[in-house]
């Protein structure tokens, strides 16, 4: 059994609809890639697993989410609450903002021992320094006095990261964790992640718009397009043979070594508002292959025989 | 922090002697003068003249304020006119009264506005954030000198449970403390609601909660902290708004103090004295925001941190 399983998930926010049939699985010690644009749902699946929809009001209307075989789609806030940074921990896209301003970066880690591992003050201080020293940082005892606005971004990204290991979990989730950072740190804080699920054999969701990092560390991904999967398949997969046009997109914006200055191409257009979906398939405007039934019917979510999952009229690679 | 404070306390001194030109030349802008409140009616000129000479009031008006200001330096606030006592020796007399129902006063509305605001906040968009907002509304919209009258009325005339005015004993003090403290709550609970709403869209929140901690913590410990910012500013400027509110309510309550004080020297003309009462509320103004200033820093580390 997966340790989280989200099945045909769509929410709903003051009426709209911005995730619709969301499906994926996680075992413990994989990383699993969710890919696409700005706005294209991304952030809004890491909250519905974290049960942290009514915050920006929204609720899950359909399908459901399953971790260690219990359905959170019905799980009273209170027992939520007590799985949330204990269980599932929560990597936040800006690390700038992401730490309470007042409050001194160990006393924040501390937080997380205190209140999940029952630990006394002092050991749960132990405890943050020598999680904070795993993570490479340097002088770490002093950095714990330090508060945020005296720390760079990457040493804040790191703070993040042990605040979500601190109370040893089961899956962090990982909302676009190097976006907000120098390009010299991004890589360091990727190798960190992987290096850390697969030493302690936890499950990582990355959330990434970077196929780059995809291929670099994960095991599978999830093509997001519109609140809608695109393509979902085991990473080697999906990058020997793309299928939806979208991931092929994706994939050729990945700058190489062989690619020529100003070669690099983007994919024209963007992702469309959620009040302006278009009908059909929604990447339909932007796609290269578009023919006939694309802009009226829905392509449904195939299982094709190459493994994963696949919603396109005209998939390239395999038939 | 220290040489910070200093510098402040030094930029005091132009402000000071701005507002103090200004007070002066307000107060000679009144019609009449004290000389009337000395005069038997039908007096000569003669005898007007010198008793004018005999306060000064016979020189060009920038004289005076020399005058004035150069014993102001060497801590002589002048003696009253009218009242025939140094000025100092009333403001000592009636300082303690205005601060003590000031600083009551201002207490009532901070604690009030602060649970008002926060629990509109908690509640947002629910009935008891509407409730609790119309209510903080309508008890600020009512000028001071009014509620106070309609409070003597129920409570004192009515009830008979409080005494109608003086302050002669603790239980006094409450009317006139309800009477300008709910003025400032109805301010330091929207501000409270605002700032904490405002708090809770912040990403750091949305951490604490991915964290587990239990909402009330997180809105009781971290975002309540966070909107207590701009509300001590807002005290800071309050302290000296909060006494200059008390001049007329402590008339309504006859109570002694800055205020009683104030409105007798004007009513006299006694020119000393009322340029003594306003530097008193000038001078309270001006601290006041230092302080909001100072208990802004020691709260924020990053304000603490952009001063030293």
């Amino acid at each position: 059994m997966a340790l989280l399983d989200v099945r045909d998930l769509s929410i709903n926010i003051h009426g709209i609809r911005p995730l619709d049939g969301i499906s994926f699985a996680l075992d413990k010690g994989e990383i699993l890639g969710i890919v696409g644009e700005s706005g294209s749902g991304k952030s809004l699946t890491a909250l519905s697993v974290m049960g942290l929809l009514p915050l920006i009001g929204g609720r899950i209307e359909r399908g459901s989410v399953s971790f260690d075989g219990r359905d959170l789609t019905h799980l009273p806030e209170n027992d939520f609450r007590k799985l949330r940074g204990k269980r599932i921990a929560f990597i936040t896209q800006n690390p700038m903002t992401s730490l309470d301003p007042v409050m001194r970066v160990g006393a924040q880690i501390d937080q997380m021992a205190t209140l999940h591992l029952g630990l006394a003050p002092k050991a749960a201080q132990a405890r943050s320094i020598e999680i904070m020293e795993k993570l490479r940082i340097p002088e770490a005892a002093t950095i714990y006095h330090h508060y945020p606005h005296q720390l760079s971004g990457g040493m804040k990204q790191r703070i993040v990261i042990a605040m979500a290991l601190a109370a040893d979990p089961d899956l962090i989730i990982a909302d676009e964790p190097t976006t907000a950072l120098d390009v010299t740190i991004q890589a360091q804080i990727v190798d960190l992640l992987a290096e850390l699920v697969r030493e302690r054999g936890v499950a990582l969701i990355l959330i990434t718009h970077d196929m780059g990092v995809v291929a670099q560390i994960c095991d599978r991904v999830v093509v997001l397009y519109a609140g809608r999967i695109a393509e979902s398949n085991r990473v080697d997969a999906v990058f020997a043979e793309p299928r939806h046009p979208y991931t092929s997109a994706l994939i050729r914006c990945i700058p190489r070594e062989e690619t020529a200055p100003g070669s690099l191409v983007g994919i024209p257009g963007a992702v469309p508002s959620v009040a302006h979906y278009p009908n059909g398939c929604r990447f339909h405007p932007r796609c290269e292959r578009r023919g006939e039934p694309c802009g009226a019917i829905v392509p449904a979510l195939a299982q094709p025989e190459s493994g994963g999952e696949l919603a396109c009229h005209f998939p390239g690679g395999a038939a | 922090m220290l040489s910070y404070i200093l510098r402040r306390l030094l930029l005091l001194i132009p402000v000071f002697l701005t507002v103090s030109i200004i007070i002066f030349g307000i107060i000679h802008l009144v019609p009449g003068d004290p000389i009337d409140n000395l005069n038997r009616i039908g007096s000569s000129p003669e005898q007007r003249a010198i008793i004018a000479a005999r306060y000064g009031l016979d020189k060009p008006i920038y004289q005076q304020y020399f005058i004035w200001l150069s014993q102001l330096a060497q801590g002589d606030l002048g003696n009253a006119i009218v009242m025939r006592r140094p000025v100092a020796d009333l403001l000592a007399q009636n300082i303690p009264f205005s601060l003590r129902l000031g600083g009551a006063a201002l207490l009532f509305s901070t604690l009030l506005g602060i649970a008002a605001g926060t629990l509109a906040a908690i509640h947002k968009d629910t009935r008891i954030d509407r409730s609790v907002m119309a209510g903080i509304l309508l008890g600020s919209t009512l000028p001071s000198f009014w509620l106070g009258l309609l409070l003597i009325l129920l409570f004192s005339v009515e009830l008979g449970w409080l005494p109608v005015s003086g302050a002669r004993s603790w239980q006094a003090i409450i009317l006139p403390v309800l009477t300008i403290g709910l003025g400032g709550t109805a301010l330091v609970a929207r501000v409270t609601r605002i700032a904490m709403l405002e708090t809770m869209q912040k990403d750091f929140v949305m951490l604490l909660h991915a964290k587990g901690l239990p909402a009330r913590r997180i809105q009781l410990r971290h975002v309540l902290r966070h909107a207590m910012m701009p509300v001590v500013t807002i005290l800071g400027l309050r302290i000296g708004w909060i006494l200059g509110g008390a001049v007329t309510v402590e008339f309504v309550f006859a109570r002694p103090g800055l205020g009683t004080l104030l409105i007798k020297a004007l009513n006299q003309h006694d020119y000393p004295v009322m340029q003594g009462c306003l530097l008193m509320l000038a001078m309270a103004v001006m601290l006041g925001t230092l302080i909001g200033d100072i208990v802004q820093a020691a709260m924020d580390p990053r304000v603490r941190h952009a001063l030293t």
